[in-house]
């Protein structure tokens, strides 16, 4: 299953991915990561891999999006 | 299997002092993140981080060198584009990218912009426009808009106070050089994905070396407006976009390439023999005798009176002499004041102001006039008696006055007084070497063409000395 994979620790929390990704896959949890803030989670199941939270992402590392096999993160 | 993550072009940690060895120094929802994350994509995708340089300016985005894998300079604030106007001198293939902010590119580096743009200069610019000065703390910047409210514009910008947002593009499009003019904006999804397009079409033309692509980034920054990412980005289409319209302004990567940037291969003799047209300091030898001369040379401008002073510097250098030239003048080229000290010596030199000199050659009335009274006395004025009707009134100096303009006019160049009185001068000092002076003479005279007849008024001098002073 297509899926952006977020890393917990690379987040910011600016919520412009949350707010740009066509498919409303992605939402900013309660959990504080490493950096302080409360960052983005994603979930699979409308992911078409457009890419477009990479994109508007500013962060270098923080997004990695997959097509087809993703791995497993909770 | 990824589709999308982070750029290779990126370092994998950020050796950076401080909390993240892995994230950026941005703010959360900052858009220098992503104009980096498209460039250093692109620098991958098009198969040139290793011969791209990343000018870095004096702003946020400061850092760069600590994210991008490529070579790295930081420049002075707003100088990049010079910056890159000199790597490209030398390194004619590599893939410049300056990136500047609104307050480096549009305020203090206004003039390197300017005519980085003006020279056509195959390099790539980022200007990434916030419309405030983001790491000093959210300043006005030049592109602030009217009604804005920044640190130092509490009540909001007001035109009439603190004058009109600039819009960068507007003025790169008064420009006929640049190949490549556009502006985007990283507001939305859409308008980033625009904006990489745009960034690849900036770099291929530098690739094929089409010349000064310019690329206007409309940016948010969020901390400094004091709104939420998400928020800043509609501030943008509503605010920020209809002010600075996101367009194409121009589009010449179709035309062939400008201008080519070759500059010929010299040997390292041939620029010699260009730059001294034959001349030669020959070996310095060490000069016993103990000497100071304080050499005032003065005259209006146009009589050779610096020429003259180079002259004898050199001649005094190749002589093994320590020397210096120090040339004073006004700002007229033709008909204004100037005078030239030169001191030449056996022992270092402190300074080369001659406030005291021990000799005086005074090619004209004013300047008889002005250094008189300095001469050291037992010192030497030499007076141009052509032009210098009235006389030396000191009786404790050696005086020689000599006719110079009059004996060049009789050989058609009446610029040539200042060769005859500086050869009569060294002549009467014991220090004319003719050889030394013939070898040296060429790298003196700006004028190529006008060697042979400086060597001959050499001589005539040599002859007018033997005749009238021996």
């Amino acid at each position: 299953m297509n899926r952006s994979v977020i890393e917990a620790d690379l987040c910011k929390g600016c919520r412009v991915c949350v707010n740009s990704c066509p498919n409303h896959c992605l939402s900013i949890g309660s959990e504080i990561n490493r950096l302080g803030y409360q960052y983005a989670r994603s979930t699979p199941e409308k992911c078409t891999a457009c890419g477009i939270c990479f994109y508007v992402c500013p962060e270098p590392g923080a997004i990695t999006v997959y097509k087809g096999e993703a791995p497993d993160v909770k | 299997m990824i589709v999308k993550e982070k750029p290779k072009a990126f370092y994998d940690t950020f050796e950076r002092k401080g909390a993240g060895q892995e994230v950026t120094h941005y703010c959360p929802g900052c858009g220098h993140g992503t104009a980096h994350k498209l460039i250093a994509e692109l620098l991958v995708e098009l198969d040139i981080q290793d011969r791209t340089i990343f000018l870095s300016p004096v702003g946020c985005s400061v850092f760069a060198y600590y994210y991008m894998d490529t070579g790295n300079i930081q420049c002075a604030h707003g100088r990049a584009p010079a910056v890159g106007t000199g790597i490209r001198r030398t390194h004619k293939d590599a893939i410049l990218i300056s990136y500047q902010g609104d307050g480096d590119l549009a305020a203090i580096g206004t003039a390197e912009i300017i005519h980085a743009a003006n020279r056509g200069e195959n390099m790539t610019v980022f200007f990434i426009n916030n419309a405030i000065y983001g790491m000093t703390g959210g300043q006005m910047a030049p592109t602030t808009l009217e009604g804005q409210k920044t640190l130092t514009t509490p009540l909001g910008r007001s035109s009439g106070r603190d004058g009109n947002p600039i819009g960068m593009a507007e003025v790169m499009d008064a420009i006929k050089a640049p190949v490549y003019i556009e502006r985007v904006s990283l507001s939305t999804p859409g308008k980033v994905l625009k904006a990489r397009k745009v960034f690849k079409k900036a770099l291929e033309n530098q690739i094929d070396k089409k010349g000064f692509s310019f690329v206007e980034v409309l940016s948010p920054c969020p901390i400094n407006w004091k709104m939420d990412p998400v928020e800043a980005r509609s501030w943008m289409q509503e605010h920020l976009e209809p002010l600075y319209p996101v367009r194409n302004f121009r589009d010449g990567s179709h035309l062939p390439v400008p201008h080519d940037d070759f500059i010929p291969f010299m040997k390292e003799d041939e620029i010699i023999n260009l730059l001294s047209s034959g001349g030669a300091i020959p070996d310095v030898k060490a000069s016993e005798s103990d000497l100071e001369q304080r050499v005032k040379i003065a005259g209006f401008g146009g009589q050779g009176v610096l020429s003259a002073g180079i002259l004898l510097a050199n001649y005094a250098i190749a002589s093994g002499y320590e020397a210096t030239w120090l040339p004073s003048y006004g700002p007229e080229m033709r008909g204004g004041k100037a005078n030239a000290g030169v001191i030449f010596s056996n022992r270092s030199i402190g300074s080369p102001v001659v406030a005291e000199p021990n000799v005086l050659i005074a090619l004209n009335s004013p300047s008889l006039t002005s250094f008189e009274n300095d001469v050291e006395p037992g010192g030497l004025i030499m007076v141009n008696s052509t032009l210098v009707r009235e006389e030396v009134k000191r009786d404790d100096v050696d005086v020689l006055y000599i006719p110079a303009s009059e004996m060049a006019r009789e050989s058609g160049v009446l610029a040539t007084a200042n060769i005859i009185m500086l050869t009569i001068y060294l002549k009467y000092k014991g220090l004319a070497d003719t050889e030394l002076l013939r070898k040296v003479l060429p790298l003196s005279v700006k004028r190529k063409d006008a060697v042979d007849l400086n060597l001959k008024m050499m001589e005539k001098a040599l002859a007018y000395y033997d005749r009238e002073l021996a």
